[in-house]
Order: structure tokens, then C-alpha cells, then sequence
């Protein structure tokens, strides 16, 4: 017996809407569940969990914060994806981006002009993009495997960094410490309301996500990002290179993961130092295919997943439990969010083939 | 729509009395780790702290904890909700948390921050740690007087000065014994990963060490030490259980004590800000006890622990020279902790050139 997904004819358009809402309900009643089995008050988790955070302004912006990274690095990578090009270093993008940002305030931190933040952020979007370039040359003229080549090179860029922040550019008055100069106040991202920290970062984020929305809905280019995702051949006859595409698909998506990096060093750290980044380069991954590959989608996605670490901190707190525990109710919502979409578009059949059984009895 | 409004604004308000008034009997606590509790090192033994708390002021405290919480941009985060879950102090337990804390301290001038390791202040930000290096001395005596390759395997995490100050302290005290004794050193670039300790471990075995030491927080080497037939020194918290026949004494980190003093400040309203080190006379670190080595080595441990208990001895006291040749501290002479806190170079004797 065999278990085959097949895909449905028609998949309701109703559900297909009511998808998510499906899965926040089913997440609501497991993690429910979880929570009274450990002996905690089921209602009193889920409020700290997804009330709470909403309630305070506080909150808020620390939500906006934990998702700019991972809407400005999801948004690029659904170009990626869509186009059929697996991108899987954006966190190596990230890195790279944050360091070749931060080349002017540690570097030049007795120059002190307006023209310092704009040189930063181009400079961290020239770094991430220029590193996402290095498995895009070898995809695109060696035919080498982009999966391999970018998530290889993340490794590469996190100890390039450690080794920077140890060596050449740790501080002088840090007593040793393997971190950067504090940048001066002209290299900081400025926050964009006095209620909070949230900085421009975010703005950075909506714009990229609505302006690749719009490229990718209502331009030629986003037309041929599907074709040639879809079917390379069917894009060829189109007069599309999947060369070419592997080349602006990689380079947008380093040069977002750039820009986040550095938004990220410049906004919220001040300095470098040699972790900088809890993994956004791989959540990003799970906030791009939550979004379903959709930049307005992946905004949602961004907010949704900063959610989950902002309310899980509040559940750890309130309840006194262990982060495992607020790991597994993560973890518990991206499953029924996915299957839930899965389920929509294919249905579960058994097979019970008796070929195959038999076939399989020959060879051995 | 309105209901539900009405609804969620009650529950929040009735939630944020009950956080009230629990909040005015007791004296709130807060934690804040880098690794889970349950690490076998550095945090647990910060958790073991926070437990010896809890049982040693009972009802007058009530304590909260984040664990795993990364030292990059999540820091401030985790430090802001505990100021403002009613924390009235917050102790934020590894280096990394320094500037979040600092930061955040600005904001809640009448929230209490204790940094761990750290050197930035302020009116509400104090500094401890805990002068590990005299436990490294203490080891650096019973790896001279035991050992009989005359060499000595240290894996070491980080070239950071606590760990650079470890190295030192371990080296002068085993010179102490035995003027020609070696060190060898290999990072680790770890704070905690099984795999490279062991392997760091195995390398040193294999050229003929015949005691290990590590500043690396798995049991991993004592394992390997237990294997190969060499003895080790555990580090952070007892090992025993990992090298029965292997382990010589182990640098325990007993913070609970601290915890307890720093509370007790913070009830009777006498806490304020200092920059604390404290050492084996105060309780911050024990040796866990002496095994597996002949009765003359176990009475000089503890001839040299007493020593430094009562200050007799100060492991960096002179004559010293560095590595270089070049004289650090003059005979009699007493280093002063912001050389040692910042301490980048290594003494003579020592075989190895610090990577940058």
C-alpha cells in the first residue's frame, strides 16, 4: 500500500481563502491541548501568545522589528522561487551585505556627513548582491548546483565575519572583545515614530514587497519569472534565457538579503559582532513559501512569524516554560498552515497497486 | 466586533491587576540565558542559581527565566519584557547581553541590572564575575605536580581575555611546581559543540599530553581523557560523573550565593551598582573535591586553595615576565585587575602565539 497526494480538479476557492484561518483554529486546539496536558492554563497561553503582543505598542514595534529582516529577505526570495532558482544562502547574503555596509562606519568613524547612512545601505546591497553573484556565475556557466554553492557559502561569510570582528576591525577600547566600534549616530537607521524603535528598516521592507508585487503581477519581467519557473523550454520559445534569469533572480534576492543585513546592523545592533543574525536567512525561507510565494503574502508571513517569537517570549515568562515548548507550537503552526494548503490543492488517496507489489516481488 | 474588543480589554485588565499585586508582595527575579537551561554548563549552573535562590528566599522572591535567547538583535527584546514584566531585578547572564542591557537600563532607571562578565556600568547596570582564575592556578599546581609527560592539553573556546587570563593563571601555577612545565593549546572556537571538543581532545592525547583542562563547557574531553587512560579537570560544573577514575577537580561555578546576597540588597533597598569579581572566598566558584591523584598533590591543592581563600596568595603576583621577554610584573608585585580583565598576551613559558 502506498499513500499518493493527487491533485484535486478543482480546488475550492473558498477554503483556498479560508486556509489560514483553518490552520490558526486547528493550531489553537493542539497547542491547547498541549498546554493543559503540561499542566498550564490553556487560555492564559494562548492569550500571552497571540493577545498579548497586539495589546501593547511596545510590542508592536518589537514585532515590526523581528519582521523587517524576514519580509525584506522572503519578498526577494520568492523572485527565486518563482523563477526556479534555489537561493538557499540569503543568511551568507545577509552577512555579506552587513559587512560590506558597515566597511564606512568602522572604517571611517571620524566622518561625519548625511551622505554615511544612503553609502551604507547602497553598499550592503552591492555586498549581498555581489555574494548571491558567486553561485549565480557558477549556476549560470557551470551548471553547478545553486543549492549547494549559496548554502555552502553562508558558512564562509559567518566565519569571514568572525574573523573580522576578532581581527582587523575589533574595537580598540573593548578590552578585547570581538566586536566593532559603536557606529556614530550619522550610521544609524533613524526610527520612524516616537512611540518605539521600529526604524526605516521597515519601510525599506513594504516598499521592496510591494514594488516586486507589482513587478511580478504587472510587468513583463514578472511574466517571464513564471513562464521560465514553470517550464524553461516554454520560456526559451518565448525568447526568455534562463541564463539571464538566473542572474537577476540571484542578484535581487542578494541584493534584499543585503540591504536587510545591513538595515538590521545599522538599526537595531549599532556594531559588529560575530553573530549578528538568530538565522533569518533560513526563516525567511519558511516566511516565503508561508506568504505562497506572493511578496504582499510574504509581508503577512513576516508579521505572522514575529508573532510567534515575540508572544513565545511572553509565554516563556508568563508561564514559566521551557522556549522548547514555544518551539513546538511554532513549529505545530507552520505544519497546519502548510498542510492545510496542501490538503486544499491535492487530496490523500491509498493505493493499492498490485503491480508495483508484484513488480517489487521480481526484483528481489 | 465590539464584544470581542470589550472582551480582550477586561481579561487584559484583570491580567494586569493580578501581575500588579503579585508583583507588590514579592520581589520579582529575572534571568536571562544564552544557552538552554539543561546545557550541563555554563547556563545550567546560572539555572542552579537561580534554583538556590528561590529555595533560600522562598516566599519573599518569585523568579522568571528566557532561555536560549541569542546575544544579537533578540537581546533587547528579551531585556525590555522582563523591565517591563515587573522584574525588580534582572540578571543577564553572558557577555553578549552587555550593550542590550545598558540600553535598556536607560529606559527603567527603577529596574535593577545585574550584566555577567561584562564592562560597561551605569547608575543601575552593575558588573559580577566570578575570578575563575584562581581555580586555573589551583589546576595549573596539581597538573605540575601529577603529571609526569611534563606537558599539559588545554582546549581552549575563545581569545578573549577571560579566557587568555585563564590560560596565564593555570601556566604561573603549574611554573610554580615545575619551572620548565609546557602547555599546549588548542582552540576550540567553541563555547559548547562535543564533536570539536572531542576531537580538540584526541589531538592533544595523541601528542603525548597526559593531563587535560579545557575552557570549553561539554564533557566531552573528560571522556576522551577517560579512554585514552589520561586525567582531566572538569570545568563549569562536577564532571565526576563523566570520568570517574579520570577527573582531578573541577571549577564549579556556584553562583547561587551571589544571587541570594544581590537579592537580599534589592529587599532591604541597599543595592547599588557596583562592579563586582568576586572569588573562592566568597563562594562564587568551588573546586569540586580532589580525586584520582597521590595524597602529596591533594595536600597541596588544598594547601594552595587555602592560601588563596585567605589572600595569602595572589596567583598574579610577580616576578612575571610576558611572552615576549619583556617584564609584566616585578618581584612581589600584584597585577591589577584592568590588566587582567584585558588581558591580551600570554606569559613566558607558554608555547603558542594567540590568534587575531
Amino acid at each position: 500500500m502506498r499513500i499518493e497526494l493527487e491533485k484535486r480538479a478543482k480546488p475550492s476557492m473558498l477554503l483556498s481563502i479560508l486556509s489560514p484561518f483553518l490552520a490558526l483554529g486547528l493550531t489553537v486546539i493542539a497547542g491547547g491541548i498541549m498546554f493543559a496536558l503540561l499542566g498550564k492554563s490553556p487560555g492564559m497561553a494562548l492569550y500571552s501568545f497571540f493577545v498579548e503582543p497586539l495589546l501593547d505598542v511596545w510590542s508592536l514595534h518589537e514585532i515590526a522589528i523581528k519582521a523587517t529582516p524576514l519580509i525584506l529577505i522572503g519578498a526577494g526570495l520568492t523572485v527565486c522561487y518563482r523563477s526556479n532558482n534555489w537561493n538557499i544562502g540569503a543568511e551568507g547574503q545577509f552577512i555579506a551585505g552587513a559587512i560590506a555596509g558597515a566597511i564606512v562606519p568602522v572604517l571611517f568613524h571620524d566622518w561625519h556627513s548625511p551622505l554615511v547612512l544612503p553609502l551604507m545601505l547602497v553598499f550592503g546591497m552591492i555586498g549581498g548582491a555581489l555574494y548571491a553573484a558567486i553561485p549565480a556565475f557558477l549556476k549560470a556557466h557551470m551548471n553547478t548546483n545553486e543549492i549547494l554553492t549559496s548554502l555552502m557559502l553562508v558558512y564562509i561569510a559567518q566565519l569571514f565575519l568572525d574573523w573580522l570582528v576578532r581581527g582587523p576591525w575589533r574595537s580598540p577600547d573593548a578590552y578585547n572583545f570581538p566586536v566593532t566600534r559603536d557606529f556614530m549616530p550619522e550610521a544609524v537607521l533613524p526610527e520612524i515614530l516616537a512611540s518605539g524603535r521600529t526604524n526605516l528598516g521597515f519601510v525599506f521592507a513594504l516598499v521592496a514587497a510591494a514594488g516586486l508585487w507589482f513587478m511580478m503581477r504587472y510587468t513583463l519581467k514578472g511574466f517571464e519569472i513564471s513562464v521560465l519557473g514553470q517550464s524553461e523550454r516554454a520560456g526559451r520559445f518565448a525568447g526568455f534565457s534562463s541564463r539571464r534569469m538566473i542572474w537577476f533572480s540571484m542578484l535581487v534576492s542578494g541584493g534584499l538579503a543585503g540591504l536587510a543585513g545591513v538595515s538590521e546592523v545599522s538599526g537595531v545592533i549599532n556594531k559588529l559582532q560575530p553573530i549578528i543574525s538568530p538565522g533569518y536567512g533560513f526563516t525567511a525561507i519558511i516566511v516565503a513559501f508561508l506568504g505562497r510565494l506572493n511578496p504582499l503574502g510574504v509581508i503577512a508571513a513576516g508579521l505572522v512569524l514575529a508573532l510567534t517569537y515575540v508572544g513565545g517570549e511572553a509565554v516563556q515568562l508568563t508561564l514559566n516554560i521551557s522556549d522548547k515548548i514555544t518551539r513546538v507550537f511554532q513549529g505545530l503552526l507552520l505544519f497546519f498552515v502548510l498542510s492545510c494548503d496542501t490538503l486544499i490543492q491535492y487530496r490523500i488517496r491509498l493505493v493499492f497497486s498490485r503491480i508495483g507489489r508484484s513488480s517489487e516481488g521480481g526484483a528481489l | 466586533m465590539k464584544k470581542l474588543i470589550f472582551a480582550l480589554a477586561t481579561s487584559a485588565a484583570v491580567l494586569g491587576f493580578t501581575a500588579a499585586t503579585s508583583a507588590q508582595d514579592k520581589t520579582k527575579v529575572c534571568f536571562i540565558y544564552v544557552g538552554p537551561k539543561t546545557d550541563g554548563g555554563y547556563s545550567e549552573a546560572h539555572d542552579h542559581g537561580r534554583q538556590a535562590l528561590e529555595k533560600a528566599l522562598g516566599d519573599k522572591v518569585e523568579t522568571a527565566y528566557l532561555e536560549n535567547v541569542p546575544e544579537g538583535p533578540d537581546a533587547e527584546r528579551a531585556v525590555e519584557r522582563m523591565a517591563r514584566s515587573g522584574c525588580a531585578l534582572v540578571f543577564t547572564t553572558s557577555f553578549g547581553f552587555m550593550d542590550a542591557t545598558i540600553k535598556v537600563a536607560q529606559k527603567f532607571p527603577d529596574v535593577k541590572f545585574e550584566h555577567a562578565t561584562g564592562f560597561k556600568s551605569s547608575e543601575n547596570v552593575g558588573t559580577y564575575n566570578a575570578r575563575f582564575y584562581e581555580g586555573r592556578y589551583i589546576q595549573g599546581v596539581i597538573a605540575a605536580k601529577t603529571s609526569k609527560a611534563g606537558v599539559a592539553g588545554y582546549i581552549a573556546s575563545f581569545p578573549i581575555p577571560e579566557v587568555v587570563m585563564g590560560i596565564n593563571a593555570f601556566m604561573l601555577g603549574a611554573q610554580s611546581v615545575n619551572p620548565d612545565f609546557k602547555v599546549k593549546i588548542v582552540w576550540a572556537n567553541t563555547w559548547a559543540d562535543p564533536g570539536k571538543e572531542a576531537d580538540a581532545a584526541k589531538a592533544l592525547a595523541d601528542q603525548g599530553v597526559d593531563i587535560l583542562t579545557q575552557h570549553t563547557d561539554s564533557t566531552a574531553p573528560m571522556q576522551v581523557a577517560a579512554e585514552r587512560g589520561i586525567k582531566a579537570f572538569g570545568q563549569a560544573s562536577d564532571m565526576i560523573a563523566a570520568g570517574p577514575q579520570t577527573q582531578l577537580t573541577s571549577i564549579v561555578d556556584t553562583w547561587g550565593n551571589y544571587y541570594i546576597k544581590r537579592t537580599e540588597a534589592v529587599i532591604d533597598g541597599t543595592w547599588k551598582s557596583e562592579q563586582i569579581w568576586d572569588g573562592l572566598k566568597d563562594g562564587i566558584l568551588e573546586m569540586a573535591p580532589y580525586t584520582n591523584m597521590p595524597d602529596d598533590a591533594k595536600a597541596l591543592a588544598e594547601e594552595t586553595e587555602a592560601k588563596i581563600r585567605s589572600g595569602e596568595l595572589h596567583p598574579f603576583t610577580g616576578p612575571v615576565k610576558k611572552q615576549d621577554g619583556s617584564d609584566w610584573l616585578a618581584d612581589g608585585e600584584v597585577s591589577d585587575d584592568g590588566t587582567l580583565l584585558g588581558m591580551n598576551f600570554y606569559v613566558a613559558g607558554i608555547d603558542d602565539k594567540l590568534p587575531d
